[in-house]
């Protein structure tokens, strides 16, 4: 379930705001379309801030406290920014046999954020997720789109270099 | 034509491991020699064996290369693809025998497979219709337009008793056919593709190894209860198959295989998708159409079930890929066929995502009726560092651990019920001495408590004072009456809980309590962890005679816990270990142990 509130003020442009507005446009007589508006709308803004809801209730009629609702129940679905890097650690049942749990203590120590937040300056956000399906290569965890797998705790800190 | 073909897999296992980097590489080589019209590269889905990723397989000689690096691949190219001499060292070792090289079919992880929903796996390209066709695809949705009616289409899956790959194993025909009956101006086909279980990935792997065989299927149930539209509720986080999917559905409606007048016959049926945005629950027929209606995915109670007012109100029908993956193969060789596999009320095969601690992890579809010793020490090439099996998990978060002494039973719907577990989508992790059974079981519940969508109370918070119990026990602090606690929460979420999410979350800890009672009493009386993972009921220690004083664990030490002189046996400070084991890791001497 996604955090309920942002600690970043929201900083929208006028092209992101066009950009939705042709999406609701495109979409809003489909049957059942609240969802990939605002799959969209999380791709235009990287997260669904509230000023970014009312948007969409605007131009669609859909009351805010049901887009809220909706939001809110999905876990692909943020209130809150994430970092330049998406740190996150598969705590799927095989991953998490073969030692991600200490993957992601590791993570949250060595970052000083838990799992859900992100680092102070915008750079890594911290996410359990649930299998991605790279069993075989278990424990595995990602950054943006780059798969990390066969992991050990010691591995940690060349991975973060990496970034810096 | 080429002379050669190299099939690379492009399976979320391979491509994790670098196959997109090989593929890349292997195209540059294969020019540089000037081979690019003699042989073919071939992105396909997955082969199965991921923990050996990359793989690619040459053909006509069918050599299986495995775990790939990039800098084999100028050799490879040089060596196989020009002068025609196969690179025995870089070959997946069960495939070399001597001098020979042996088909796939003959190695240990292969021999007992019977590949039908994974059938294309690995051998088609995905992203083209016609490969699909050329093995035979779209053959089953012309013959069931032009030569049969649909309840004959329906009797046919009555009669092959496939049931339903997705969990609950219902039969596929049956379903069918109570949304048939039904009128409507409207019917939809729906296909769940919310694989959510952790530690499955078998239908990602069909929708990117053959993506076509799930729209197909989808248009013949479509003809057969009477509908015109189809949905595809899918992963988001499964971005290659959701890829696969927009291609194989633009491609069908322009060979006109979707759309209006399907071959001819006055036939429409058209295949959207909605991407799912990770709710476990969505997983569960209502909430899945509720998500799909655009609300939060909650479940709706049955009666009325979907066959009767099912997504927008209307009759419908929701079934697993890996069922739908089935049907073209039923069609085209008939019901007997199919039923003369596997055991008396399941027939067919079914695909397992073998994982955990197991040497071959990866995808592997059975006969029904296999043992799990069949698949664990033979298909799955047993356990890594010569550790014991302890038990193997089977149906998620929903089902339940099987110990070794259930090792020979044949692995059916009925069976795995029987002894505590369930068939589930198809998720089997093997587990070894080093896991704790108490701290599995906290581990599926604490899922189930992230993942109950609040609708109902038995399952909000029952599952919930669970949690709480287990981790009381696995701290050390829980009672013997705990255990009894346990079990009546559980007989309460099993009755009360208005879906199978509630219904079946108890079953983790009930089976690791019928079968490892004793893990549980050893936390609470003896307040030990047996295998060593629950951290509040572990000790490190130094072994006096071991250690060597070479002070490495000591400068480790993140909390300075560890006290001693050099060249002198050192000691822990119980009061100062933080327990993160960075000690034990170090040490040269192995002198230190936790108990």
């Amino acid at each position: 379930m996604g955090s309920t509130k942002s600690t970043v003020p929201f900083r929208g442009t006028k092209e992101q705001e066009e950009a939705l507005l042709a999406v609701i446009r495109g979409m809003k007589d489909e049957k059942g379309a609240l969802m990939p508006i605002l799959q969209k709308a999380q791709e235009i803004y990287g997260y669904l801030p509230i000023e970014v809801q009312k948007i969409i209730s605007n131009e669609t009629g859909i009351p805010l406290e049901k887009i809220y609702g909706v939001v809110t129940f999905y876990s692909q679905f943020t209130l809150s920014p994430k970092g330049r890097y998406q740190i996150s650690v598969c705590l799927g049942t095989a991953c998490y046999v073969k030692g991600s749990g200490d993957i992601y203590n590791k993570l949250m120590e060595k970052l000083g954020i838990v799992g859900g937040e992100c680092t102070p300056d915008g750079k890594f956000s911290l996410d359990a997720c649930r299998c991605i399906g790279a069993c075989g290569l278990a424990p595995v965890m990602t950054i943006n789109d780059e798969v990390y797998g066969r992991l050990k705790v010691d591995d940690i800190d060349d991975i973060l270099a990496k970034y810096e | 034509m080429y002379r050669s073909h190299v099939l690379v897999c492009g399976g979320t296992g391979c491509t994790s491991s670098g196959s997109q980097k090989i593929r890349d590489r292997l195209e540059e080589e294969i020019r540089k020699q000037g081979l690019e019209n003699e042989v073919g590269v071939v992105k396909t889905g997955c082969f199965g064996l991921c923990a050996l990723g990359p793989i690619m397989i040459v053909y006509p000689e069918g050599a299986f290369y495995s775990m790939v690096k990039e800098e084999d691949i100028p050799e490879i190219v040089s060596e196989h693809l020009l002068k025609g001499r196969v690179v025995k060292r870089l070959l997946y070792d069960e495939t070399v025998k001597g001098a020979e090289v042996l088909p796939l079919q003959e190695t240990k992880f292969y021999k007992k497979q019977h590949r039908i929903a994974l059938r294309n796996c690995g051998v088609i390209n995905p992203e083209n219709i016609e490969e699909y066709i050329g093995t035979g695809g779209y053959e089953a949705l012309g013959k069931v337009l032009t030569e049969m009616k649909p309840q004959d289409v329906i009797q046919i899956l009555l009669d092959s008793g496939l049931r339903g790959r997705g969990g609950a194993g219902f039969p596929t025909g049956l379903k069918w056919k109570f949304a048939a009956a039904n009128e409507a101006d409207q019917k939809y086909v729906c296909c769940n593709a919310d694989e959510g279980d952790p530690g499955a990935f078998m239908d990602r792997s069909v929708l990117e190894g053959d993506p076509h065989v799930v729209l197909e299927a989808m248009a013949i149930a479509g003809y057969a209860i009477g509908a015109s539209q189809g949905y595809i509720y899918v992963r988001a986080e499964y971005p290659i198959a959701v890829e696969r999917l927009n291609i194989a559905i633009g491609q069908a409606r322009e060979y006109g295989l979707l759309g209006k007048d399907i071959f001819g016959t006055g036939f429409d049926f058209d295949i959207e998708l909605r991407l799912g945005a990770g709710a476990f629950v969505c997983g569960e027929e209502t909430a899945l159409m509720t998500s799909i209606e655009g609300n939060r995915g909650e479940p709706r109670p049955r009666p009325p079930f979907p066959a009767l007012k099912g997504l927008f109100q209307k009759p419908t029908i929701l079934n697993n890929v890996e069922t739908l993956a089935n049907i073209p193969q039923i069609i085209l060789n008939g019901p007997e066929w199919f039923a003369s596999m596997g055991t008396e009320k399941s027939k067919g095969t079914k695909v397992f995502a073998l994982g955990g601690k197991v040497n071959n992890t990866g995808l592997v579809e059975i006969p029904m009726g296999t043992t799990l010793r069949e698949i664990v020490e033979e298909i799955g090439g047993g356990i890594p560092k010569g550790k014991k099996f302890k038990a193997a998990q089977t149906g998620g978060p929903s089902g339940g651990c099987i110990p070794a002494e259930h090792f020979d039973v044949p692995i059916d719907y009925d069976n795995l019920i029987a002894i505590g577990s369930m068939m589930g989508s198809g998720g089997l992790i093997v587990m070894d001495e080093d896991t704790c059974m108490v701290d599995i079981a906290k581990f599926f519940l604490e899922f189930t408590v992230d993942e109950s969508c609040g609708k109902c109370t038995p399952c909000r918070v029952g599952t919930r004072r669970m949690l709480e119990i287990l981790e009381k026990i696995t701290k050390g602090q829980g009672t013997m009456e705990d255990l009894d606690r346990l079990e009546e929460l559980a007989e309460h979420l099993k009755s009360g809980s208005l879906c199978a999410l509630g219904q079946t979350a108890p079953n983790p800890v009930l089976s690791t309590l019928r079968y490892f009672r004793d893990e549980y009493i050893a936390h609470i009386v003896d307040k030990k962890c047996p295998a060593g993972v629950c951290k509040d009921l572990l000790q490190y220690r130094i072994d006096a005679d071991k250690c060597r004083g070479c002070t490495l664990c000591a400068r480790t030490c993140p909390n300075e816990a560890i006290e001693g002189k050099v060249r002198e046996p050192h000691v822990i400070n119980q009061d100062k270990c933080v327990k993160c084991g960075a000690c034990m890791e170090k040490c040269r001497f192995g002198a230190i142990y936790k108990e």
